[in-house]
């Protein structure tokens, strides 16, 4: 009696929600739904004329093997960035959280690079790796390698991959390291006087009680490959040579802003919708079982 | 000073200030441009020479990033109902532009409208043929123009032993190939632009069409045909060539212009735009020559065609605006102006008088280099298929272009299944612009 009270009427939970229930719908599920809309239209650029044209849009691409290439693409370019940054970052967070002199310098130095916009991060690798301006090309085409990312796919995808993994490993250091300094010492001394070396203690202690930190970032990441990237594929590759550095979220920039076609554009940006929205599902459901909370 | 007294003094400061101009209103002209630099600077100095020449129109320019990013902010701007009056659209967007019927003013009407003098006839058909309906109406005024030339670098072709500036594709070839035995290991010969340099301008300069309905200037039904046997010939003797850097192959844009400066690559094909630059960074005796051609194609050279921008009106405005854009133009026709504008910048006049009186006042003996792209313009007079060329989504289709012709340089298809290919993705993508566009 006296507690129902304070919160008379069911209407203040709802009113103490709507700031955050504004956000999302403003910031997240407005924009979709007019994506969605979008994508059943043909438009042309200046919006003066707009037509329902139904699945079309979907239709078409799906009959392009463009398309299909650049799911391949994506593929490949995600479980890249994710697999090495992660563990890039893994191990990076490990060294860093021993007790090292100068500890404090070293990780401001891995986290700086987080604050460098992706644009600017592939530009920077653009000029580093360009086949004839590269301060680190030279040096590789004057070994006898034949370094060049303007004919070849492989070199192309393995220089955003590089530039999209280096902009991503200090977020994941941060976080890794947070977790790494909140597993209690006790646990790991324990290991160390039953006599665990330390391998064995990282596998069976440390990595096991990481795994939260590990799984959300996991997922944080797949996010970040599949939309955060095109800025840096922008920048250095834009996309080439013939295709082999695509990837969805690229494709979905370049068909709507280069081609002006936004109805294709906005078909693709919900098939990537559904794609992530799958992934994060999958790993909620399967991956999370495995972690130790 | 408390708030009241504060507002005091500033309506008293607005009141002077506003005293001092002239007693009508002067009327805003916003231009919406995407050049840097030397050139930025030109941009504002042409607004404020021509603030100054009166008092009834005031231009006011505004910088909005590179080509595409200044399009796409002038349509966004459209789109929410407060575009410019004129914006700087370049040449590939034309198409997109013209397609717009109601977001735009053509420019000739605009002069009629307006009761200003223009006769399309006073400017160089090779580049307002490009701006122009089949009919001739110009639809959008040409600002900066270049075209595509062959840039030499001159000391490294006399010791390789090269004696003659190579004039066709074979000539070139063998001089790539001396070259590249002098010591010129990684480049015999290389462009920018790749896309418009070996389909746009090769198509134009050997008289082939890119697309029928003379390249897609006639309608937006055009079809794509650049997969033609010349075509096949040229991309496959690259292919050839690539393989051991005979040929080498520099990215779809420009940034390995400087392949040239660096004197990396003797022989390179770019905008004649590029002037500059080369004037600022090569340590060596360089100049520009016409490009190459098969001396086995009957009628080559034809003409070349231009690249750059032209600056379109936007639809919706005030008639006393569009009278002050006029007016503007006609200000920018000016021989005097338009012959200074271009021995200062390196772009093509766009007047046959401005380049008249440069010749006449014997500019061209002290630089050559800057007549070599207007000596490949009026090479000919321009047929169907060196009019210019108009193709729906051009921005991208040039990429799509570029990764076909990236496959078949890099070994992955053949010529023909490349060249084939860029047809038919490119046809694919004219046929949903015609769709949009009425």
């Amino acid at each position: 009696m006296e507690k129902s009270a304070f919160f008379n009427g069911k209407l203040l939970p709802y009113l103490l929600l709507v700031p955050q229930l504004t956000i999302t719908f403003v910031f997240f599920y407005w924009p979709a739904s007019q994506a969605v809309r979008q994508s059943f239209l043909r438009e042309d650029a200046f919006g003066l004329s707009s037509e329902f044209i139904g699945l079309e849009n979907y239709q078409a691409l799906f009959a392009q093997p463009e398309y299909y290439k650049a799911m391949l693409t994506t593929l490949v370019f995600s479980t890249l960035v994710a697999a090495l940054s992660l563990s890039i970052a893994l191990l990076f967070a490990t060294q860093a959280d021993k007790n090292l002199k100068a500890a404090p310098a070293y990780k401001l130095f891995m986290i700086w690079p987080y604050a460098v916009a992706p644009a600017v991060a592939g530009v920077l690798w653009f000029f580093m790796f360009h086949p004839t301006l590269g301060t680190l090309a030279r040096p590789l085409r004057w070994m006898g390698f034949d370094w060049n990312p303007l004919l070849n796919g492989n070199h192309a995808l393995i220089l955003v991959v590089m530039a999209a993994v280096w902009k991503q490993i200090s977020y994941n250091f941060l976080f890794f390291l947070a977790g790494l300094q909140s597993i209690p010492k006790s646990v790991i001394e324990a290991g160390a006087i039953d006599g665990a070396g330390p391998m064995r203690r990282f596998w069976t202690i440390v990595f096991p009680l990481l795994s939260p930190t590990t799984f959300f970032l996991l997922v944080v990441n797949v996010v970040y490959v599949f939309f955060d990237t095109f800025g840096i594929i922008d920048a250095v590759t834009g996309g080439g040579p013939a295709g082999a550095t695509t990837t969805m979220v690229y494709k979905v920039y370049a068909d709507g802003r280069l081609g002006g076609d936004l109805g294709s554009s906005a078909a693709q940006s919900v098939v990537l919708m559904a794609i992530v929205i799958a992934l994060t599902a999958i790993q909620f459901r399967y991956v999370e079982r495995k972690v130790q909370y | 000073m408390s708030l009241r007294k504060f507002s005091a003094a500033a309506a008293v400061a607005v009141t002077l200030a506003l005293g001092a101009t002239p007693a009508h209103a002067v009327i805003e002209i916003q231009w919406w441009h995407a050049m840097t630099g030397g050139n930025n600077d030109i941009v504002n100095k042409l607004a404020e020479d021509f603030n100054a020449s009166q008092s009834d129109y005031k231009v006011v320019p505004s910088f909005k990033g590179s080509y595409p990013d200044t399009m796409n902010a002038g349509i966004a701007a459209f789109r929410a109902g407060n575009a410019p009056h004129i914006m700087q659209v370049f040449e590939v967007g034309t198409a997109t532009m013209m397609s717009a019927t109601g977001a735009i003013k053509p420019v000739y009407q605009l002069m009629k409208d307006a009761g200003e003098p223009f006769d399309p006839k006073a400017y160089l058909p090779a580049i307002t043929g490009y701006y122009s309906t089949s009919k001739g109406d110009m639809l959008s005024f040409p600002f900066n123009s270049s075209s595509m030339v062959m840039w030499i670098n001159k000391d490294e072709l006399k010791k390789a032993g090269v004696a003659e500036i190579p004039k066709t594709w074979p000539e070139v070839f063998d001089a790539a190939k001396k070259l590249k035995a002098a010591g010129h290991a990684t480049c015999g010969f290389s462009n920018a632009w790749a896309t418009w340099a070996h389909i746009e301008q090769f198509s134009a300069w050997h008289n082939v069409p890119i697309g029928t309905k003379a390249n897609g200037l006639d309608g937006f039904d055009t079809v794509l045909t650049f997969n033609s046997p010349l075509h096949v010939k040229h991309l496959q003797n690259l292919i050839d060539l690539q393989k051991d850097k005979t040929y080498d192959y520099s990215g779809r844009a420009n940034a390995s212009e400087s392949r040239f400066g660096s004197g990396e690559c003797a022989i390179f094909m770019t905008s004649s735009g590029y002037y500059a630059t080369a004037k600022s960074t090569a340590k060596f005796d360089f100049t520009s020559a016409p490009m190459p051609y098969y001396p086995d194609v009957a009628g080559a050279p034809q003409n070349s065609i231009i690249g750059g921008a032209s600056l379109w009106v936007m639809g919706g405005k005030k008639p006393e605006e569009y009278k002050g854009v006029a007016k503007f133009f006609t200000f920018l026709s000016d021989t005097n102006r338009q012959a200074k504008l271009h021995q200062e910048s390196g772009y093509l006049p766009i007047t046959k008088a401005a380049y008249e009186k440069t010749r006449a006042d014997g500019f061209y003996e002290k630089n050559p280099t800057l007549q070599t792209p207007l000596k490949e313009l009026t090479n000919k007079e321009p047929t169907e298929n060196s009019r210019g060329l108009r193709f729906g989504n051009m921005v991208q289709m040039r990429d799509i272009w570029a990764e076909e012709m990236e496959a078949a340089l890099a070994g992955q298809k053949t010529a023909k299944e490349a060249l084939d290919s860029a047809v038919a993705r490119g046809n694919t993508m004219l046929r949903t612009f015609e769709k949009t566009a009425k």
